[in-house]
């Protein structure tokens, strides 16, 4: 304090956070050459106005259908749809989640030695590789068309999903409770089941419950491919311009992701 | 009991945690382990249960040796060895009783512990000690909803439940506030009096350690460089092994800590009265 009083008043020293890339030319460089990139970009996309305009009264068309669904004409196609969808996703994701947890435990840095290690993370990587339309068009030409090929379809992308995020939520797990288990003795199951499976549970069940989601909106997707389930009937029903019982279809999947959404929600309050 | 020799500890790095470390424990007896941090005493407590490999030396509990076991002995040597961690390291989502039952892994098959059925005997010992370390009425509680203080008498039950012959302590007061600190270092050393447990105990605070322990080893980057009676610590050894500073504070702080201990002493007492029956049971096994 003293001190600070008798020193003569000095000019303020300066201080600005150092810029992220150091020398000036070469942030203008970026800064002038993302600029250019952009323009050009912007540039080379083909706007054609016609189609758009031709497209707009259709686009109209499929939203009035929106304020009048249909969903009484094709009734017993759309819930046999969903019921078809509901069970593939359910089985899928099953069946992905049972398959995921021995590849996560193998693909966790912290659990797994070298060669197991690089064995499940290349089966997480195959996994992910592929987005789910690209493996249920080899699983429709392995399998054939219709719900089996969509559910193996979604169990494989299970697998990559949860394989990847359980893995990586095991090598976070704080390492002092592992060691205390370890010091009492134990076997190595035994030290999943106290020291490993308390840690990542709530964020497993959260994962497992949001895959199920997804599986289900993926299940819309995959069978405009023809892997089965509501998918398919919504290409049908877009194949005929039955826009009303599309518009029926569409809410129908949107309900059900909100029924998901909200007991997901729950699910993980009560496991937290 | 428990015999260290030639204890070499170097990391894949290159650091040398221990340099050529020579240590007995006797039989019920118990040790506070004084260094600076990073002097290897975590190093050296972890790798007596080989949490930590040592890259050369031995280690005899009894007449085996635990640096060359293999997995199943090793898993079988360490129910012998309790620790006991600075951060407590209970596991935090499980219950108050599932913590200390794990004491009682490396003893029972998978099953029962996957299906937390654990003979009568364990769940009756678990009970007693709950009592003992004064948290019979947590039973059900979960682990992250107890305090630092109550967390390390868990950790504590917890070692014990292992029914051990040595206890392994890293740090037990670090993360705890004067008082409860005090409290758990009784609690330790009076449990290893009434078991007859040797142990020993990784401590920053020397003051606490001259309080609570008979021998005192000083560790100064891996090696051995003071093992003797709290007595004889004194400035001269303090420098050696924490380096240059005014230790007047920590003889000044030992005074007082003296004047607290008279009126802890007091209530170790009563302490013991209540715990008479307790003591009575274990001196009759």
């Amino acid at each position: 304090m003293s001190i600070a009083a008798a020193a003569p008043q000095a000019a303020p020293r300066q201080w600005r956070k150092p810029p992220f890339i150091r020398d000036p030319r070469l942030r203008y460089a970026i800064y002038v050459g993302a600029l250019i990139y952009l323009v050009i970009g912007i540039g080379s996309v083909n706007f054609n106005w016609d189609r758009m305009v031709a497209g707009l009264d259709r686009g109209i068309a499929f939203v009035a259908a929106f304020l009048a669904p249909d969903f009484t004409t094709r009734w017993t196609d759309i819930s046999k749809g969903l019921l078809e969808s509901l069970t593939m996703t359910l089985i899928a994701t099953v069946f992905g989640v049972i398959l995921s947890i021995p590849v996560a435990l193998g693909a966790a840095r912290n659990l797994a030695p070298w060669p197991i290690y690089a064995v499940c993370r290349s089966i997480i990587a195959v996994s992910r590789a592929f987005q789910e339309v690209v493996i249920a068009i080899v699983f429709v030409a392995m399998f054939g068309f219709g719900p089996f090929a969509g559910a193996m379809t979604l169990a494989f992308a299970t697998i990559g999903f949860l394989g990847k995020l359980l893995a990586e939520d095991i090598e976070d797990i704080d390492r002092d409770q592992v060691e205390a288990i370890r010091a009492t003795g134990s076997s190595w199951f035994q030290l999943l089941n106290y020291a490993i499976q308390p840690q990542v549970a709530p964020r497993f069940i959260g994962l497992c419950v949001y895959r199920l989601d997804i599986n289900f909106r993926e299940s819309a997707v995959i069978g405009i491919v023809g892997a089965g389930g509501i998918g398919a009937t919504l290409n049908t029903a877009l194949g005929r311009y039955e826009y009303d019982s599309a518009a029926a279809i569409l809410l129908s999947i949107i309900v059900i992701v909100f029924i998901a959404e909200y007991s997901s929600g729950f699910i993980r309050r009560r496991f937290l | 009991m428990l015999q260290i020799e030639g204890l070499t500890m170097r990391y894949p790095t290159g650091d040398l945690a221990l340099d050529n470390v020579d240590l007995t424990v006797e039989r019920g007896q118990v040790i506070a382990l004084i260094g600076p941090s990073g002097a290897g005493k975590s190093t050296l407590i972890r790798c007596v249960n080989r949490l930590v490999e040592p890259t050369a030396g031995s280690i005899r509990l009894g007449d085996i040796d635990i640096v060359r076991m293999g997995r199943t002995s090793l898993r079988r040597t360490r129910r012998r060895l309790g620790m006991i961690f600075q951060e407590y390291a209970l596991v935090e989502r499980l219950s108050v009783m599932e913590n200390v039952l794990s004491g009682r892994l490396g003893y029972v098959g998978f099953w029962r512990s996957y299906l937390r059925r654990y003979p009568q005997s364990d769940i009756d010992e678990a009970f007693r000690l709950l009592e003992r370390v004064g948290l019979d009425h947590m039973v059900d509680k979960r682990a992250d909803a107890l305090s630092g203080g109550q967390r390390q008498r868990v950790g504590i039950a917890r070692a014990l439940m292992q029914n051990p012959d040595i206890l392994l302590v890293d740090e037990p007061t670090a993360s705890l506030d004067p008082k409860t600190s005090r409290q758990i270092m009784r609690l330790i050393t009076g449990l290893c009096r009434e078991r007859g447990l040797g142990a020993i105990i990784n401590i920053h605070d020397v003051p606490l350690a001259m309080q609570f322990v008979e021998r005192i080893v000083g560790l100064r980057a891996g090696e051995i460089v003071y093992d003797g009676p709290p007595s004889g610590l004194d400035d001269a050894h303090l420098t050696e092994i924490y380096g240059e500073e005014d230790w007047s504070g920590t003889r000044a702080a030992d005074r007082e800590e003296e004047a607290d201990a008279a009126k802890a002493d007091a209530a170790l007492k009563v302490a013991a009265r209540v715990d008479l029956p307790e003591m009575k049971k274990v001196a009759a096994s």
